[in-house]
Parts: structure tokens; C-alpha cells; sequence
């Protein structure tokens, strides 16, 4: 009995074996240079693959495109809005080397990883793009090893809100900000939080106040580790000693935007760094005790004559190297960095554009008062590292930062695990 | 197999009718062949959907991950392995910048394996027992005849039909800083971020969600111990607590048993409650990474290295389930049997 047992066990793995040797493991990233040089001049209709399109601006844009090219249609395929899924949703296509994702949607932070994947067409020779009339950090977000593989799409920069009411000249050094924390202890609230809960908006956090100070995470190669430097140690040091001084509240240490965004509508917050998205919440939202007293600038830097350095936010806009079309995804990518789709982006969904001059527009200042703020923060920007080792970094990052910022770890000891557990990670 | 060691011995023993032994010997050999013919298709869909992930993903965990051709920055195959993932996991190995092996640093997630075994166990351990005596408790409860007995059964049953993402979220409201926990306990708790009041919530969450389970199986094992023993004990003088003991726990154990071996396997592969309620974070960013939670994390970072923790998770899991099985004596396909022969008797 025991015998027969065992070889229905040995049947059933046999079988198994013999499924896995048709695919052979099938997760590797092979560098397919093939599949980059093929169907360049191919028309004909594509799908755009983009997360949940949650203020309902793609699909009356593709409306407007395909009314006038009836015969390269454009079929949004809508993702779920959580970028972990919409990763893994993009991951599997790419590895099934689908021809039907022909432009995708990739979030700032992905481009590295499937550039180096060998997935994304690179936008040279008849693909180039002009970049002239874009702000430059977000030309840098989509450019991986020297080649842009994306097209930036939209943008977003971090700002800083304070109590007008309370503080009547927003400032602008760290060292005057934390100066006017006198002003938060008299008045019994806490004086400033960002983003500081262990997920991706530390890293964001963190790599600003390591860029404000000078310092960098990786080289430019995405992999040349830097981050163990005096600059990085100065920056992390900023955000290490707010909590140890009680300049950041103690429970900061739990916020994401959403709890920062509620604090400070609360009246609980002298300053806070968030997105641009946080304006129109707090001024019309029914439980913010602050409509009329809040006012908004670039983030502090080092020195009063620069202001500080935010981390890009925003998505890039990518063609598949699997596309049977890519004459009309490249025309795609360029239709969707025009001037009329950025106005109407900003205008419909308050995505902040990625075209330099629609910043300067006066009606749509009037419409969006922050803009003239987002536009300095976002051209001082410097992106996330863009890295085909992306996850492992801001794991590295928000590890070792995260048990800085409690004090369970001096800023040095952080930085040089922070400077081994990247170099490991692209040791592979 | 065992059909033929069966008759071969008889038939000697027997040798008067030889002509009728053989028919009976072909037969069954039929029959058996019938039953191999029939049970295939069930054996090729097992092989699919069970077969080949578990051989797909040890395949994979002997091969590297993907690493960087440094002249054109494109990922090429990593090749094979050996028991190098393995070692990552199991001995904090890490490659060096030439190289050579050294202690995976904190941050890498390779360095966080033991750690999410201890938080795995842990919550395994603590909301186990938890479950069981409240579990108990509830069953006991609710095996009573009172008035309103349909109400409090439906009531204790709220929580388990709560999907667990809505049950994560909604104490991940009471346990934030401004929320009721706090209020009412009057505290100042960082409830997802401390490293023990992280792993409290989820321990608290997931009892909170799981109990129900543990009082329904337990009610089903209740309700198969008939009125009679209870009558014989009484009748013979025993007191409540000696009819629980003597009579409650010992017919009970076998359906206790394996509400216990669910549980724990459950409890093993906990992923979506503490993913959600804490992020898998607290302490230094690990206080409740559950193993689940680790191998999520690295498949986005290598498929390969992945398989492998994966593989070890198997392996765990599949270790306690053993021991079970084998050292308590929990034997999931008799226990209904034995069930049915308590009741008779």
C-alpha cells in the first residue's frame, strides 16, 4: 500500500517535472536586442495600459484621438489603482512578450528595471523625442545607462505648506524652519512632519533631505553606490535629530500623506511636506479648521538663495519593444506630451504637467494657485535613483532610515548598512 | 500490489480450488487496473495545478537571479546556482562587491529570514492558543440551551464572515494613533509602529477574526458527545469541572485536534492581515514580517531567490504538519470514524 502511495506521489511530481521543462524556469530578464529593432514603422491600433484612471482624463482623451486617426484606434486597458499590482500586471505581460501592451504607463520608479529588462523600446533614433520644452528632472526619470527608454507624461513635486496665520513669511532654510518651531510650541501643536512611515513615501522623504544636502543614494549608472558621504550623513541627520528634539511629533513616525494631510487640516501641523493634491483638499474640505490660513512654498534647502530638493513624483510613458506598431505609439507618446493634452491633464485631473511653459499660464495659475511653487520645486528636483535594483534600494533605504529615525541606530551606523545592503542587492 | 502478497499465501494453503483463487486474483487485478485507468485524470490535474508549481518553483530556486551585463546595463540569465539561494536564506549570505561571500546587512532583505520565522511561530504560538481557549469557551457556550441561543451564535459568527482585507483595515482605523484603541485605553500607543504593539495588534486582530472559526469546529465536536455520558456522570457524582475534564476534553480531543492542525497550518501562511493592518512593519521595519510577507517582498526584487524561500516556507509548513500528525496523533481522516464510534458507544 505504502509502495503504491508512493509512486502515485512520484507520478504526480514526474508529471510536474516534465510541465516545468516545458518552460524552463521562464522568469529571467533575456536581453532580446531583436525584438528593439523590429515593426518601427508598423501603424495600425494600439492599447495604452495605464493603473485606475481616477480622474477620468484618459479615456476622453483616447475618444479625442481616435475621432481623428480612425484607422490607428488606441484601446485603454485599464489597470487596478495599486501600483504593486499594476508592476506585477506590466511584469507578466512583458515576460509573455504580449504585442498587445503597446504604450504602457510606468510609474517613475519602474522605468530602470524594465529598461534593463530589455522591455522598453529606447526612444533614439527615429524615436527621439524632444525634450526641449520639458523640465529637465523628468527628462532624467525616464533615462536609464545614458538612453531615454520613457517619455515623461506627468509629473509632481513635493511642497511645503504652513499656517500663514501663525507664520507670516514662509522660510526658506531648514535652520529657519526649525527656528520658528518656537512658534508651534506656543501654540501647543506639532511643528513639522512629512512622510516617515516605513513604505516608499520615506525614501521619498529621505532622499530629499539627502539631495537638499548634497548628497546622492546611487551614482548616475544607477548602481555606484554613494550614499555612505558626509552630505547624506548631514541630510539624514536633519530628519534624526527633528524627532529626537520633538521638532517632528512622535507619531509622525506612523504618517503617510493621507494621516500628515488630516494632522494638518486638524490644526495640529505648523508645516508639512506633501504633493500638490493636498491644496484642494484643504481648502475645501469640510473638516480642515485651516481653509483660510494656510499658504504654501518651495521646501526649505540649506541655503536661503536654493531651495530644497524634492523627489520626482509623477509617471512616464513607455512603448513595448513587443509592439507590432510602434510608428503609432511613438506618435502616441508625442500626442500625449503635447500642449494640449498636458493643459487638459492639469486642468481635468490636476496632474501637474511636465511642459516647462503651461506653469507660467496665467489662467491656469488662476485656476491652480500652487503652480508657481510645484514649477520651482519640480525644476530643483533630482528623480528617485533610476535602477534596475530600484526595490532593493528603497528597501535599503526605508530599512535602515526607519531604524535611524526611531534612534535604535546612530546616522552613520544607517548609512553604511544603507551603502552594503544596495551593493548587495546589485551584486545580484 | 498488496492485492497479490494477499492471495499468493492462500492459494498454497487452499490448493483444492486453484481455478476459482485465480479468477478472483484476475479479477481484482482488473479491478485494480480500472481503478489506476480511472483515477488518472485526477492525477494529471493534481500534477498541473499541485506538481508543477512546487517542481517549477525548486527548479527555479537552484537557479540565480538575473544579473547585470555591465557593458550594455541589460539583465542577462544568471545561470545555475546550486544551493546559493538557499544559503542566502538559511545563513545570511550575501555577495560582496568582489565577489566574495559576506553577512547580508540589515536592509538586505536575506538578512531578515530568521527574524520572520521567530514572527511567524510567534503569531502561530500566541494566536493559536489564544483561539483555542476563547474558542472553547464561546463553543461551550453557545451548546447551551437559553433563550436568544440563535443570537448570540449568529453574533459570535460576525467577525469570521468579515472578508479578512475589511477586518485588517477596519482595525487598522482602531489602532491608529487618533483612534478608538487609544481613546478608550486612555494611551498613547503607536499601535503600528511599535515593535510589541505592532505584533499585539495583529495577534489581537487575527483573534478578534478567527476565533468564530475555532468555535465552530469545536461546536460541531460538541455536538457529537451525546446527552447520556453526561447523565451516566452525573449520576455517579461527578461535579461540572470533573465532567469537563473526564467527559468534555476526552471526547472532544479529536475534533479539537484538528481544529488545532487547521489553525496552525493557517497560522503558518498568515499573509493578508498583518500585509494590510501593519505592512508587515513595527520595531525596525520587521516586527511582524511574516514568512509569506518576506517571500512577496523578494519576488519583486528575483523570481529565483524567491523560489527558494518559498520553498523553505514549503518545507516548514509541511515539517509541522508532520510532527503533528505523527508525535499528537491527530489523523484527519479518522477522526470521523472515531467520532462516530464515541457516539455509539
Amino acid at each position: 500500500m505504502k509502495a503504491a502511495r508512493l509512486s502515485v506521489v512520484a507520478g504526480v511530481a514526474l508529471i510536474g517535472l516534465a510541465l516545468a521543462g516545458c518552460t524552463g524556469g521562464g522568469s529571467g530578464g533575456s536581453s532580446s536586442g531583436g525584438d528593439a529593432s523590429q515593426n518601427l514603422t508598423g501603424k495600425g491600433p494600439i492599447t495604452y495600459v495605464q493603473g485606475k484612471d481616477n480622474s477620468n482624463v484618459v479615456r476622453p482623451l483616447i475618444a479625442k484621438w481616435n475621432a481623428a486617426h480612425p484607422d490607428e484606434k488606441v484601446t485603454f486597458k485599464e489597470q487596478t489603482d495599486q501600483a504593486d499590482q499594476q508592476h506585477d500586471d506590466l511584469v507578466q505581460h512583458f515576460q509573455a512578450k504580449d504585442s498587445n501592451y503597446d504604450v504602457v504607463d510606468v510609474d517613475v520608479v519602474w522605468t530602470g528595471e524594465f529598461a534593463a529588462k530589455g522591455w522598453l523600446q529606447p526612444l533614439t533614433g527615429d524615436f527621439k523625442m524632444d525634450n526641449s520644452a520639458l523640465l529637465a528632472p523628468t527628462v532624467k526619470s525616464g533615462t536609464y545607462n545614458g538612453t531615454q527608454y520613457a517619455a515623461p507624461q506627468t509629473s509632481d513635486g513635493g511642497i511645503l505648506y504652513y499656517r500663514k496665520d501663525l507664520v507670516p513669511t514662509p522660510p526658506k532654510t531648514w535652520d529657519d524652519m526649525l527656528k520658528d518651531c518656537d512658534i508651534a510650541k506656543a501654540n501647543g501643536i506639532g511643528c513639522y512632519a512629512g512622510q516617515f512611515a516605513q513604505y516608499e513615501g520615506l525614501t521619498v522623504n529621505v532622499a530629499e533631505a539627502i539631495n537638499t544636502n548634497g548628497g546622492t543614494i546611487v551614482g548616475d549608472d544607477g548602481k555606484t553606490v554613494t550614499v555612505d558621504s558626509k552630505q547624506a550623513n548631514a541630510g539624514l541627520s536633519r530628519l534624526v535629530d527633528g524627532f529626537k528634539n520633538g521638532q517632528i511629533p512622535a507619531e509622525a513616525i506612523t504618517y503617510q500623506e493621507e494621516q500628515g494631510r488630516q494632522a494638518f487640516e486638524a490644526g495640529k501641523l505648523l508645516f508639512m511636506r506633501n504633493w500638490p493634491y493636498v491644496y484642494n483638499l484643504a481648502k475645501t474640505d469640510g473638516s480642515s479648521t485651516v481653509k483660510d490660513t494656510f499658504g504654501i512654498a518651495p521646501l526649505p534647502g540649506v541655503t536661503a538663495d536654493k531651495p530644497g530638493v524634492s523627489s520626482l513624483g509623477g509617471h512616464n510613458a513607455a512603448i513595448s519593444v513587443y509592439s507590432k506598431h510602434k510608428a503609432t505609439a511613438f506618435a502616441f507618446l508625442k500626442f500625449l506630451q503635447s500642449e494640449e493634452t498636458q493643459k487638459f491633464f492639469v486642468t481635468q485631473g490636476s496632474l501637474a504637467p511636465v511642459l516647462s511653459s503651461l506653469y507660467d499660464d496665467a489662467d491656469l495659475n488662476t485656476q491652480l494657485p500652487y503652480l508657481t511653487t510645484l514649477k520651482t520645486s519640480i525644476e530643483n528636483a533630482v528623480p528617485r535613483p533610476v535602477s534596475p535594483f530600484y526595490p532593493a534600494i528603497t528597501k535599503a533605504v526605508q530599512d535602515n532610515s526607519y531604524a535611524a529615525l526611531k534612534g535604535d541606530k546612530t546616522v552613520d551606523q544607517a548609512l553604511k548598512d544603507m551603502a552594503s545592503a544596495i551593493q548587495t542587492a546589485s551584486q545580484g | 500490489m498488496s492485492a497479490s502478497n494477499v492471495v499468493a499465501p492462500s492459494s498454497t494453503n487452499q490448493s483444492g480450488k486453484p481455478p476459482v483463487r485465480a479468477g478472483i486474483k484476475k479479477n481484482r487485478r482488473q479491478q485494480s487496473r480500472w481503478a489506476l485507468y480511472l483515477i488518472i485524470p485526477t492525477l494529471i490535474l493534481l500534477a498541473v495545478v499541485i506538481g508543477y508549481p512546487v517542481v517549477t518553483a525548486i527548479v527555479m530556486s537552484f537557479q540565480k537571479d538575473a544579473g547585470l551585463d555591465p557593458a550594455t546595463g541589460l539583465f542577462v540569465q544568471g545561470g545555475f546556482a546550486g544551493f546559493q539561494n538557499y544559503a542566502h536564506w538559511l545563513f545570511q549570505q550575501c555577495m560582496g562587491t568582489d565577489g566574495t561571500t559576506i553577512a547580508c546587512p540589515p536592509g538586505n532583505l536575506g538578512s531578515t529570514f530568521w527574524n520572520a520565522v521567530f514572527v511567524t511561530f510567534f503569531f502561530t504560538v500566541t494566536t493559536v492558543i489564544l483561539e483555542t481557549v476563547l474558542g472553547l469557551w464561546f463553543a461551550l457556550i453557545m451548546n447551551r440551551a437559553f433563550r436568544g441561543r440563535g443570537f448570540v451564535r449568529a453574533a459570535i459568527l460576525v467577525p469570521w464572515a468579515i472578508p479578512t482585507a475589511v477586518t485588517a483595515k477596519l482595525w487598522f482605523f482602531i489602532f491608529s494613533v487618533a483612534g478608538i484603541a487609544n481613546a478608550i485605553l486612555g494611551a498613547h500607543i503607536l499601535w503600528t509602529s511599535d515593535e510589541w504593539a505592532s505584533r499585539f495588534a495583529v495577534i489581537i486582530a487575527d483573534t478578534w477574526k478567527t476565533t468564530p472559526f475555532m468555535a465552530l469546529l469545536i461546536l460541531a465536536g460538541l455536538q457529537l458527545i451525546p446527552e447520556d455520558v453526561y447523565e451516566a456522570a452525573k449520576m455517579d457524582g461527578a461535579s461540572t469541572l470533573q465532567r469537563f475534564w473526564r467527559v468534555t476534553m476526552p471526547l472532544l480531543k479529536p475534533a479539537l485536534m484538528v481544529a488545532i492542525l487547521f489553525r496552525v497550518l493557517d497560522a503558518l501562511r498568515i499573509y493578508d492581515l498583518p500585509a494590510i493592518l501593519t505592512g508587515g512593519g513595527g520595531g525596525t521595519g520587521h516586527a511582524t514580517t511574516t514568512l509569506s510577507i518576506l517571500v512577496i517582498d523578494q519576488i519583486r526584487q528575483g523570481f529565483n531567490s524567491a523560489a527558494a524561500l518559498s520553498t523553505i516556507t514549503f518545507i516548514i509548513i509541511f515539517l509541522v504538519a508532520f510532527i503533528f500528525v505523527r508525535i499528537l496523533g491527530t489523523n484527519v481522516v479518522r477522526t470521523q470514524e472515531a467520532q462516530q464510534k464515541g457516539a455509539k458507544e
